[in-house]
C-alpha cells in the first residue's frame, strides 16, 4: 500500500445533486489523499461526470460538504476550484489545434514581459516541465494538430500541471487511445503520484485501473457502491460491483474487511 | 518490394529520416535539427513543408510574380516607377480595410459591412468638415471613431445575443450604406478641401530622396537589432535559436527588399506618406497579433472557442473587440479612399470594395477557416488585386472583365486554402 498522509486533500460528505426531477447523486462519500490515484467507475449515467463537475465546480452541489484538507469549503464556481489547487483534464482536451504546444500550455496565464509575451521564458519553462513529466513530443514549437492523440493528452494534463494543483482529476485519459499511448498517460499518472498529487481518474477501462489505481471507487445510480483497495481485489468484484450483477455481498465485505473506508 | 524501394525518391528518405530523428531526441525542435546541416538543410525543410501543404505565402508571392511578368509583357509601362508608386498607393484605402477583414477571418467570422462603414466615415469626415465647419483633425477622429463604434455594434449583437456574424453584418451593410446616404443629403457628392488633412494622405509624398532610404535603412537596422538580441536571449536560457549567419542572410534579404522599394518611390515622387502609414500599420497590428497576450486569445479563438472558454478567455469581449477593430480599419480604409477622389459621394464603400477587401485577405493567406494568417497577408493580397485593376486599365480593358479575372484568382486562392488544409490535415498539421 501506498504511503498517504492522515488528512485528505479532498473529502466529499454525503453530497447530493438533483437536475430537475433527477437524483444524479445521493448520499455520495469519495476521499483522496496526496500521492493517491483514486480510480472513479461506474457505468454510463452513474453520476461519475456528474461527481467530477461538482468537485470542478461546474455543477454546485445540494447537499452534503466538501472538504479540502480537513477543513470545510464552498466550490460554487469553476474558478474556486483552481483557487483551491484543483486541475480538471476533460475529455475533449480544449486544447487549440491551430497554437504550438508552448502556446497552449500557456493560454490564458501567458507569461509577460513588459506587456509583451515572453516566448522564450515561456518554451524554457514548458521544456522544463515536459522533462520533469518525461513527456515526449518531437518539438514544443509545433502545433497541436501535428501530434498524436496521446501527446495531446500528455500535454493537456502537463497543461493542468502549471498552476501546481494539489489534486488533478482526469476524465477517461486513455479512452480512444492505442496501447502505447495508454501505456505513455498511465506512465503520467504514475509521475503525477510521485510528486505528491492527488489524482481522481474516471475510466471504463478495468485494466487501466488495475495498472495504475491505488483505491477504486465505484458509483452505481448515483450512489456509492463500495470503494475497493486496487492490490487486494479482483477486477471481477469491481466489475460486478459496477453492473450489480450480484446481491453485493462481495462489496458490503470487501467494504467491511477494509477498516479504514467506510460505506 | 524492390521495385517500391527504387522508385522512391531519395528526399523522401531524408524526410523520414529527419522525422523519425527528431522523434528519438527529446524535445528538440526538428526544424532546428535540420537548419544546423546549413543550406542543404533548409532545401530539405523546405520540401518537407511543401509535401506537408505548409505553404505560407509562397503561392501568392509566385502569383503576383506571374501576374507583373504577364502585364509587363503586354505593356511595358507596367513596371515602370509611377506605375508601381501610384499601385502603392491605390491599394492603401482597400488593404486598411483588409487587415480588419484578417482579424475577423482569424476568429473564424467573417464582416460584410466594411464597405459601407468605410463609406460612412468618408461621408462623416466630408459633412463635418465641409458642411458643419469642424477641425479636419476632431473630424478625422470622430469618423474613425464611427467605425469603431458600428464595428463595436456588430460585435456586441454577434457575441452577446448570439446572432451569426453573416447576418449581423449583412444588416449592418444595409444600415450604413443607407445612414451614409442620409448624412450625404441631397447634393449626394461633397468635395474635401485639396489640401485638407485627408486629402493630403494620399497626395503627400516625402520628395527628399533620404526620406526613403532612411526608412528602409531604419527597417533593415530594427529587424536585425530585434532578432539579434532576441536570438541572444534566446540562447541564455538555453532553448533553440537561429545561427548568426541565418540572421544575417534574413537581414539582407529584407535590405535588398527595401531598398529595391526606395530606388522605386525615389526615382518617380518620392516616399508616398499613404504607404508609411500602411506599412506602420502592418508592423503595430503584426505585433499585436502575435507578440501580445490579447492576439493570442484571438488566435486560440479560432482555434477551438472551447478550449479558450475554458482558459478563462473572456471570448465575447474578445469577439467585441475584434469587430471593433474591423470597423475602425474599414473606417481608415474609407478616409483614404475619400482622400483618392477627393470627395465623399453616394457610390462610396460600394460596387467590388467589400469584395476586394475580403479577396485580399484571402488571397493574401489568411484561411477562412479560422486561425491561421498574419496582417501582412492583406497587403499581398491588395498587391495582387490592384495589380490586376492597373494592369487591366492599362491594356483598356473595361471592369467586367477585371471582375471576372479577380474573382479567377480569388477562386484560385480558396481552392489553394481548402486543398493545403486537406493535405495539412494527411499530413497532421491542419
Amino acid at each position: 500500500m501506498v504511503h498517504v498522509s492522515a488528512t485528505p486533500v479532498l473529502a466529499l460528505r454525503g453530497v447530493s445533486k438533483r437536475f430537475g426531477a433527477v437524483q444524479a447523486l445521493t448520499d455520495v462519500e469519495l476521499e483522496v489523499h496526496a500521492g493517491e490515484v483514486v480510480a472513479l467507475v461506474g457505468d454510463n449515467g452513474a453520476g461519475k461526470s456528474t461527481l467530477v463537475k461538482t468537485i470542478a465546480g461546474v455543477h454546485p452541489i445540494d447537499e452534503g460538504a466538501i472538504e479540502w484538507e480537513g477543513s470545510k469549503v464552498q466550490i460554487s464556481k469553476p474558478h474556486d476550484a483552481q483557487d483551491l489547487g484543483i486541475a480538471t483534464v476533460y475529455q475533449d482536451l480544449a486544447l487549440c489545434d491551430n497554437i504550438d504546444v508552448v502556446g497552449n500550455l500557456y493560454l490564458g496565464r501567458e507569461i509577460r514581459r513588459r506587456g509583451v509575451l515572453d516566448e522564450v521564458e515561456m518554451e524554457r519553462r514548458s521544456r522544463e516541465l515536459l522533462d520533469t513529466l518525461s513527456i515526449r513530443i518531437p518539438s514544443v514549437r509545433i502545433p497541436i494538430a501535428s501530434l498524436s492523440g496521446g501527446q495531446r493528452q500528455t500535454v493537456a494534463i502537463a497543461r493542468s500541471m502549471l498552476g501546481e494543483p494539489k489534486l488533478v482529476i482526469l476524465d477517461e485519459p486513455t479512452a480512444a487511445l492505442g496501447v502505447e499511448q495508454t501505456a505513455q498517460v498511465l506512465d503520467l499518472v504514475e509521475r503525477l503520484r510521485e510528486r505528491g498529487h492527488a489524482v481522481i481518474l474516471i475510466s471504463h477501462n478495468m485494466a487501466d485501473v488495475k495498472a495504475v489505481a491505488d483505491k477504486v471507487a465505484v458509483l452505481r445510480l448515483g450512489r456509492n457502491n463500495g470503494v475497493f483497495e486496487v492490490k487486494s481485489t479482483s477486477q471481477e468484484e469491481i466489475i460486478s460491483a459496477i453492473t450489480g450483477a450480484t446481491d453485493n455481498a462481495v462489496t458490503r465485505r470487501a467494504a467491511r474487511t477494509n477498516g479504514e473506508i467506510k460505506k | 518490394m524492390s521495385i517500391d524501394k527504387t522508385s522512391t525518391p531519395p528526399e523522401d528518405h531524408v524526410v523520414e529520416n529527419t522525422e523519425a530523428a527528431a522523434q528519438a531526441v527529446t524535445a528538440v525542435d526538428p526544424r532546428l535539427l535540420v537548419r544546423e546541416q546549413g543550406f542543404a538543410g533548409y532545401l530539405t525543410e523546405f520540401k518537407r513543408k511543401m509535401k506537408a501543404g505548409d505553404l505560407g505565402a509562397i503561392p501568392v508571392v509566385i502569383g503576383l510574380a506571374i501576374i507583373w511578368i504577364i502585364f509587363q509583357s503586354l505593356n511595358s509601362n507596367f513596371l515602370t516607377a509611377g506605375n508601381l508608386s501610384d499601385i502603392s498607393v491605390a491599394m492603401v484605402g482597400t488593404g486598411m480595410i483588409a487587415v480588419g477583414i484578417v482579424f475577423v477571418l482569424l476568429l473564424g467570422e467573417i464582416d460584410l459591412s466594411v464597405g459601407s462603414v468605410s463609406g460612412v466615415a468618408g461621408a462623416a469626415y466630408a459633412v463635418l468638415t465641409v458642411t458643419h465647419g469642424m477641425s479636419a483633425w476632431l473630424a478625422f477622429v470622430l469618423a474613425i471613431l464611427t467605425g469603431t463604434v458600428a464595428g463595436a455594434l456588430h460585435g456586441f449583437v454577434f457575441a452577446k445575443i448570439g446572432v451569426p456574424a453573416f447576418a449581423v453584418t449583412l444588416a449592418g451593410l444595409l444600415f450604413w450604406n443607407g445612414f451614409m446616404l442620409q448624412i450625404l443629403g441631397d447634393s449626394g457628392t461633397i468635395n474635401l478641401d485639396g489640401e485638407g488633412l485627408v486629402a493630403k494622405l494620399t497626395s503627400y509624398y516625402f520628395s527628399d530622396v533620404a526620406a526613403a532610404y532612411g526608412l528602409a535603412v531604419a527597417v533593415t537596422v530594427l529587424y536585425f537589432l530585434s532578432s539579434y538580441f532576441g536570438n541572444r536571449r534566446r540562447e541564455a536560457a538555453g532553448v533553440p535559436s537561429r545561427p548568426l549567419s541565418e540572421t544575417v542572410l534574413r537581414t539582407a534579404l529584407l535590405a535588398v527588399l527595401a531598398f529595391a522599394v526606395a530606388a522605386v518611390y525615389n526615382q518617380y515622387k518620392g516616399l508616398p506618406l499613404a504607404v508609411v502609414i500602411f506599412i506602420g500599420i502592418l508592423l503595430v497590428t503584426d505585433f499585436v497579433l502575435r507578440r501580445t497576450a490579447y492576439g493570442r486569445k484571438i488566435f486560440a479563438l479560432g482555434g477551438s472557442v472551447e478550449a479558450s472558454r475554458r482558459a478563462g478567455i473572456n471570448v465575447a469581449m474578445v469577439r467585441i473587440s475584434v469587430f471593433a477593430i474591423s470597423g475602425t480599419f474599414a473606417a481608415i480604409g474609407g478616409l483614404f479612399i475619400a482622400s483618392k477622389i477627393a470627395s465623399a459621394n453616394q457610390g462610396a464603400g460600394g460596387g467590388d470594395l467589400l469584395m476586394n477587401a475580403i479577396a485580399a485577405a484571402v488571397i493574401g493567406g489568411t484561411s477562412l477557416f479560422g486561425g491561421r494568417g498574419r496582417t501582412w497577408n492583406a497587403l499581398l493580397g491588395v498587391l495582387v488585386i490592384v495589380s490586376i485593376q492597373y494592369g487591366l486599365a492599362l491594356e483598356g480593358i473595361a471592369s467586367p472583365v477585371q471582375y471576372m479575372i479577380t474573382g479567377g484568382v480569388l477562386l484560385a486562392t480558396v481552392v489553394i486554402d481548402a486543398v493545403t488544409r486537406k493535405t495539412q490535415k494527411t499530413a497532421g498539421r491542419a
